[in-house]
């Protein structure tokens, strides 16, 4: 009787180390894994994880986490639970993320593009401004009507930053064109997003840019026979004839190197911002172009990729005339994550 | 402004469906809290249907069917089973966002085309008065159609009046010999199809794509709408225009150059509903005339 226990619990504790992984890893989403764009693409990154590591790793994910409250509680319970690496994925859980690594300080976290660091807390993001200077010199080359439409979503310096890029490339191109901000106030809510673009489009604009997460003002863009820019995610199945391209995040690569340096033990605090280079930000297909604009994109992706063009290279003025980068110079990092101020050519009010 | 207008139309139509809906349920006594849950489960499955079968008209009934089976399961509990309609249509709604979620997960990244506008040739496109009165697609008319079936129906007809009966004094209705359990039923169920219909509007001609939560809150206010139009049909519809047309003003507002803060005029919608109620119910007795008197609460026959 007691040889029978004991083999029967030797056997359970068999079962349950040969199941058990050697890292939990946790992923905190801002909003559905559904959205087919910023929460779709760390997932992904989330499924390439899995696939690379196998048995050793098992992952956990809480999608459509509002920021605030609710995201420490999340943040809290995975802490809790036995997962010793986890992602934070938007700019709004910066706070709880901090507050939770200092009670936890045996589990490692990693927040996407905030900047509060601690020993076990990391900050990554992606130089999603370079994509958008390849898509501001796209769309400097496609408009017609000198006007481009950009849908934003709050007015953090990751969003003026990209409004800000995208505008000096085009300028680039040609100096009259302007661009016209619609704050959503969202960073997804399709029929908004569909509404702000129609607005946009009403009111001159032929190229649509945006920073929100959905494929609707896209789609919108489409049916209103509009060009218009993917976003997070290659969205062509819903502009076929009207996506130009999309700025694709690719987290695979970085969140592979994470856990690998988690198993390795030779995981420290850093912050991490990858662009075209790092193959962080990928660019979607060029299509519905012609080849001289598709070959002039090529080229700033390159261009970018080894350093020859900066997308902030001086001279920068401001909407009110003040000089923010000096001839020959280039923003520094500093300037970038603190950026709120919009550059000429800029229409649109931008809340302190 | 023409833009602006057609906008406002659009927009007001997927609230002017579920609220109207809402209107007739509470009308006949019932809170039924679980509009937003209709409404995205009528989305999915109209998107799904119209996916699948290539047809929308058949993807929009089988959304309005879906609306309807939901309220169905709200009406079993909350009516026959008696539970508490506030907590079970809260529930509802919960229940509704995850199961769109669950549905709607084969059918993300699928786009399709929208409904089609109705064109009649030289006039909806080349004037103003139109573009804006008559280049929209069916379901915009289906909605005003539906605002004046049940005006009608409340103020002109047998039916209406029982229905208005049971919501205001169930116990009465019940002792005139009106089948209260059933006219909710009925009137509930009414409801759900009209949240759902909304919901399809939404996934079909709006966005014309799946994505979850895409309601994103209008089902609370398509339920504060019937507050603020006090039950009143034609007032309904002027709340929804009203509510869609702030709302559109916060994107076309940035577009021209008003000086206002954005955060502003995200908050003006709900602001300006705000202050109508206030509005409306400064005569305390004027507003509980107006509110059926059995709202929310269960009927048990006495005998």
């Amino acid at each position: 009787m007691i040889r029978k226990l004991a083999l029967a619990a030797a056997g359970l504790m068999l079962a349950a180390t040969a199941q058990a992984a050697d890292l939990k890893i946790g992923f905190v989403y801002v909003g559905p894994v559904g959205d087919f764009g910023w929460s779709y693409q760390h997932d992904q990154g989330r499924l390439a994880v899995e696939k690379e590591f196998g048995d050793r790793v098992e992952t956990t994910y809480v999608e459509s986490v509002p920021e605030g409250p609710d995201a420490e509680r999340v943040i809290r319970q995975l802490a809790a639970s036995g997962h010793g690496l986890i992602f934070t994925t938007s700019f709004g859980y910066m706070d709880p993320t901090l507050k939770i690594a200092k009670m936890f300080p045996k589990v490692k976290f990693e927040h996407a593009t905030g900047y509060k660091r601690a020993k076990n807390l990391s900050t990554y993001s992606a130089r999603f401004y370079e994509g958008r200077h390849v898509i501001g010199t796209i769309a400097g080359m496609m408009t017609k009507t000198k006007k481009i439409g950009y849908i934003a979503s709050v007015p953090i310096p990751e969003v003026v930053r990209g409004i800000n890029s995208a505008t000096l490339a085009a300028r680039k191109i040609d100096p009259s064109i302007t661009v016209q901000v619609i704050w959503v106030n969202s960073w997804y809510d399709p029929g908004k997003e569909a509404d702000a673009a129609k607005a946009l489009i009403s009111n001159g604009a032929d190229v649509i840019m945006q920073h929100t997460d959905s494929p609707a003002g896209l789609q919108a863009a489409e049916n209103a026979g509009v060009y218009a820019f993917g976003q997070a995610s290659d969205m062509i199945k819903f502009a076929p004839t009207h996506q130009l391209t999309a700025i694709t995040d690719n987290w695979a690569p970085y969140y592979i190197e994470r856990t690998k340096a988690v198993l390795d033990g030779t995981w420290e605090s850093t912050n991490t911002w990858g662009g075209i280079a790092a193959g962080e930000v990928k660019m979607a297909p060029f299509t519905n172009m012609p080849d001289d604009v598709k070959a002039a994109a090529k080229k700033a992706v390159a261009d970018i990729a080894s350093g020859a063009v900066h997308p902030f290279a001086g001279p920068i003025k401001d909407r009110d005339g003040v000089e923010r980068v000096a001839a020959g110079a280039v923003a520094d990092d500093g300037m970038l994550l603190g950026m709120n101020w919009f550059v000429e050519g800029v229409l649109g009010d931008l809340p302190k | 402004m023409e833009n602006f207008i057609i906008s406002m139309i659009i927009a007001a139509t997927p609230l002017l469906l579920a609220a109207m809906g809402e209107l007739v349920t509470e009308r006949s006594g019932v809170l039924n809290l679980g509009v937003e849950g209709m409404m995205l489960m009528g989305a999915v499955v109209s998107f799904a249907v119209a996916n699948s079968t290539g047809s929308s008209t058949l993807g929009i009934a089988c959304g309005a069917g879906a609306g309807l089976t939901m309220a169905l399961i709200f009406s079993v509990i909350a009516l026959s089973l008696l539970a508490n309609q506030a907590a079970t249509g809260l529930a509802l709604t919960i229940f509704g966002i995850g199961a769109s979620g669950l549905i709607g997960q084969s059918f993300v990244g699928i786009a399709l085309d929208p409904l089609p506008k109705l064109a009649i040739p030289a006039l909806s496109d080349s004037t103003a008065f139109g573009r804006i009165l008559l280049g929209h697609d069916a379901m915009v008319y289906l909605a005003l159609a539906l605002a004046g079936g049940v005006a009608w129906f409340l103020s002109n007809t047998r039916g209406g009046l029982a229905l208005r009966a049971v919501g205001d004094n169930h116990d009465s209705g019940h002792a005139l010999g009106y089948n209260v359990i059933a006219i909710r039923y009925l009137a509930t169920m009414f409801g759900g199809a009209c949240a759902g219909l909304g919901g399809a509007y939404l996934s079909l001609a709006y966005t014309p794509m799946w994505a979850e939560n895409m309601t994103a809150g209008r089902g609370w206010i398509a339920l504060a709408l019937v507050v603020f139009a006090t039950w009143k049909p034609w007032r309904l519809v002027a709340g929804a225009y009203l509510f869609a047309a702030v709302t559109q003003l916060q994107f076309y507002g940035q577009d021209w150059g008003l000086p206002v803060a954005s955060q502003f005029l995200a908050m003006a919608p709900y602001v300006a509903t705000i202050l109508a109620l206030v509005i409306i119910s400064r005569d305390v007795n004027l507003t509980k005339a107006n509110a059926p008197a059995c709202i929310g609460r269960p009927f048990r026959a006495e005998r």
